[in-house]
């Protein structure tokens, strides 16, 4: 279930309107599929990231825009609840499907 | 060998001609492709962006099309579970043209793919139709694909064969004009015998066909405002016996209260167990009767020719004459004790002497319940080809059957089942675990459910103390909708979030069959490392207090949960 | 707003009116259930016709006893999701033999239009941001069904029939 994110670091998740991937808002408005490299936002900026990626929803680039929270580590940006973690790497039961397989190990 | 095999290889009809599904003609193909490229026109409006995500949404959902964790998710129609091996060596190369080369196999009778894009679901959509094979209504708050008793046809005990009445209610249902904006999904579920396989009174409706004992007209018993999801409940009785000609005129009178009078304010009460709940049994049903009275009745009159001109799909198979007994067959059972297991738990009575219904797990011990690829998808479909009359079917316990096999073929079919991975010896037993798709596909879940089934599953690896415990479900879900059946597993598991953390809840006592009851929660919930162990306890506690004969739903009805929660807590 | 009939937009001779706007002396006139049953004599009164506005959650039943006064029964999507109105135009066609017009206004979406003419709708308010050919279009996408309805329709079997063309070719 989507948590309400209500830390002080936010990113923002969406899924690509054409393919579905998971993906999200990273440096200079575009989006990343890697969920390390999320910009993280906080105060006010997190409303502006958010009317964009709405905006960008309006555009029929993504669909299912929301905000999750999120902590900084020497590996990038790491969600701080399982789902969202979940959604960065792939089904943890098909370790060869989804993007784990694709990134190097780690 | 080729002597053993079915007729319908020795003619130069195609392997499948006999399988009993519901072939389409000019009008069903017309439909289907119109249908078709409908869908690709939505598809098209929503890339320009002549319409919103808001409403395409439930147009998408109304064709199959959710948006899950990583990816889209098709979910493809099986009506009432039946399929030809042409059309399961379609699905297979769907899997693995658009897909990821395999699907999962629901608790609905419905399969589905896991990575589509929404550019190609179109194509597949069309793939799917060149095999009269579509996702209509597999979700939305419409009419769902009608399940039923994935026996049908076959087993011994059957009354009536709910199959043909299923297809009127498929065609009946699809795109009805009036409930396709339904407060929430509408489920239908029908069986023929009173061993009741398709759990029937845990949906929105559920049928019992029958025949009356006086004149031997068919007819159905109504059940209506069962479910599961986050509050379950069973089915109440609305009828004892609906004549087969006013079914339709029934359910159009039920449908129409629900969907005038269903709540619409809040999604979790949307579902008719909720307005029948809420409103009180008695009173939903004198609207209903109401509602009936004073249709246009001859308007929907299921005309018998109607009932002959489809019933002509479902014919029985041309069976042979065959002994009661297979020399070859009880041979191989002596000679190997493998086998010899695997037709303990994974064969049926057959209503036809020397044949045998078997059950092709889909839960090989650390395997994925429900998954089956685009190889697996062949075999099955050659061996359909070989040994059942090119027919397949899905169970709602998430495995496939060959419903026409010779007891003759049986040890040569397992053999190659085997060979596949998918000879599992363990239909009904504790591996045989019903687990929805859970947080490691699904955008609602609290937890994951799958890898809990195959820790189980693998805990429980020895087949032999399998068998030795005999019938024992497991169903988990990974949030409280409840699509893994926990309210109905004999040891049902609930994941819940607890601070981002997974947590499982034990029920104990549910029942999906004949006397349909629902689980329990025992107490408080285990981590994801406690929960393997916490089911092993309930185990040892059945194995330690079960009388000579007894499964472990009737150990535990005879002496109620409390030695369990004791062994579950008391140490703790 | 733009009204549509068989896909097309008509000229609309009703004035829709809030509740708080006066009666006209002349004109077809659209007014809420509330509205009818409050001023229902100064309304029959008039020598035009009048029409009535049921919300999404007002069934067929609360003007069953009136639909010989009225040439327009109008039914309201307040979302396009919520399907109430389905049953509301089909009762008032089939259980109360209504021969009106049926309106539907509110969100709805091209898609639901096909269904809306197989359960007894007219005409269609649509904004007029929205205008176009998917109105027509949806009603010749799918030419067959599988149930009886209201439409105009062929098929004497309960299940399979064809729909006949709703749109001017
Ligand atoms: C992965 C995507 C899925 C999503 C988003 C999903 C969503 C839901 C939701 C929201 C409910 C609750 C409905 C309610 O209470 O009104 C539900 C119930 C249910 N789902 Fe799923 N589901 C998914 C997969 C599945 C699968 C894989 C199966 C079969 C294995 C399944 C079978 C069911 C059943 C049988 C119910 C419950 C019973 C009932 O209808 O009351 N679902 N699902
Ligand atoms: S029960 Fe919950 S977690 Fe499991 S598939 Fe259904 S919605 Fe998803």
């Amino acid at each position: 279930m989507l948590v309400k994110a209500k830390g002080t670091q936010q990113s923002v998740a969406a899924s690509r309107l054409l393919d579905g991937e998971a993906v999200w808002l990273g440096a200079g408005n575009t989006w990343v599929e890697d969920v390390a490299q999320a910009a993280v936002f906080e105060g006010d900026a997190i409303a502006q990231a958010l009317d964009f990626a709405k905006a960008e929803e309006k555009r029929q680039t993504v669909v299912d825009v929301y905000p999750l929270d999120v902590e900084i580590t020497e590996a990038g940006t790491r969600p701080t609840h399982l789902r969202e973690r979940l959604k960065g790497i792939g089904p943890t039961v098909r370790r060869d499907l989804g993007k784990q397989a694709r990134q190097p190990a780690a | 060998m080729p002597d053993t095999h079915a007729p319908a290889l020795r003619s130069n009809q195609p392997a499948d001609a006999h399988a009993a599904v519901y072939r389409y003609d000019e009008f069903d193909k017309t439909f289907i492709f119109e249908r078709v490229e409908q869908f690709r026109a939505q598809v098209e409006r929503r890339l320009k962006g002549e319409i919103t995500e808001e409403e395409f949404k439930p147009i998408r959902l109304m064709n199959g099309l959710y948006l899950q964790l990583h990816a889209y998710m098709l979910r493809v129609a099986v009506p009432y579970g039946m399929l030809s091996s042409t059309q399961v060596r379609r699905l297979a190369r769907i899997a693995r043209v658009y897909d990821k080369g395999y699907g999962h196999f629901t608790t609905r009778q419905n399969i589905q793919f896991n990575w589509p894009k929404l550019e190609d679901v179109p194509a597949i959509l069309r793939e799917l139709a060149e095999v009269d094979m579509h996702a209509i209504q597999t979700s939305g708050n419409c009419i769902r694909n009608v399940t039923t008793d994935q026996f049908c046809g076959a087993a011994a005990d059957e009354l009536v064969d709910p199959r043909v009445y299923a297809e009127i209610l498929r065609q009946w249902s699809t795109l009805h004009p009036e409930f396709t904006y339904l407060p929430r999904k509408f489920k239908i579920a029908i069986t023929g015998s009173p061993n009741d396989r398709a759990a029937v009174q845990v949906h929105d409706i559920g049928l019992i066909a029958r025949k009356d004992e006086k004149t031997g007209r068919v007819g159905f018993t109504v059940y209506v405002g069962g479910g599961q999801g986050r509050t379950p409940y069973l089915a109440v009785k609305a009828r004892e016996f609906v004549p087969v000609e006013e079914i339709i005129g029934y359910l159009e009178a039920i449908l129409r209260v629900y969907n005038q009078l269903g709540r619409r304010d809040n999604i979790y009460k949307a579902r008719i167990k909720i307005t029948v709940n809420e409103m009180g049994a008695d009173k939903f049903i004198g609207l209903i009767e109401e509602e009936y009275a004073r249709l246009p009745r001859q308007k929907f009159h299921v005309d018998p020719a109607i009932v002959d001109a489809i019933q002509s799909h479902f014919a029985p198979p041309p069976w042979a004459d065959l002994p009661a007994v297979s020399e070859g067959f009880e041979a191989a059972k002596e000679a190997d004790p493998a086998f010899a297991r695997w037709t303990r738990t994974n064969l049926t009575a057959h209503k036809t002497q020397g044949y045998a219904i078997a059950t092709i797990s889909l839960k090989p011990i650390g395997g994925i319940p429900g998954d089956a690829d685009a190889d697996q998808l062949e075999t099955v479909a050659d061996l359909a080809d070989l040994y059942s009359f090119g027919e397949v079917r899905v169970t709602h316990e998430q495995n496939l059957v060959l419903a026409h096999v010779r007891q003759d073929d049986l040890y040569a079919l397992w053999q190659a089942l085997d060979k596949a991975g998918l000879g599992t010896a363990n239909a009904g037993l504790i591996s045989d675990i019903i687990a929805c798709p859970g947080l490691d596909y699904c955008a609602l879940a609290n937890t994951r459910a799958i890898p809990v089934a195959q820790r189980i599953a693998e805990r429980f690896a020895d087949l032999d103390r399998q068998h030795d415990l005999g019938e024992l479900k497991i169903k988990i879900s990974g949030c409280i909708n409840a699509c893994g059946h926990h309210h109905v597993g004999h040891i049902g598991i609930l994941g819940v979030d607890k601070k981002g953390e997974e947590l499982f809840q034990i029920l104990l006592g549910g029942d999906a069959g004949t006397n349909a009851a629902l689980g329990e929660i025992v107490g408080p919930g285990f981590d994801y490392d406690g929960i393997i162990d916490a089911v092993e306890t309930v185990v040892n506690t059945f194995v330690k207090l079960r009388q000579p004969g007894e499964i472990f739903i009737q150990t535990l009805a005879r002496t109620g949960h409390a030695p369990f929660k004791e062994a579950l807590y008391a140490r703790a | 707003m733009p009204v549509l009939d068989r896909g097309l937009p008509i000229d609309d001779r009703w004035t829709d009116l809030a509740d708080d706007q006066d009666i006209p002396a002349e004109g077809a006139v659209i007014v809420s259930l509330e509205r009818w049953r409050a001023e229902r004599d100064a309304l029959t009164a008039r020598r035009d016709a009048v029409g009535v506005r049921l919300k999404s959650n007002q069934l067929a039943t609360e003007i069953a006893d009136d639909l010989g006064s009225l040439s327009l029964v109008a039914l309201e999507f307040p979302k396009f999701r919520d399907g109430r109105a389905f049953s509301a135009a089909r009762e008032l066609r089939e259980r109360f033999d209504y021969k009106g017009e049926i309106r539907a206004f509110g969100h709805i979406i091209p898609d639901q239009y096909l269904f809306l003419t197989r359960v007894g709708v007219d005409t269609v308010v649509v904004p007029a941001d929205r205008v176009g050919p998917a109105w027509a279009h949806a009603l010749k996408e799918i030419s067959v069904a599988f149930q009886p309805a209201l439409g105009r329709e062929e098929g004497s079997s309960l299940l399979r029939r064809h729909l006949k063309g709703t749109v001017p070719a």
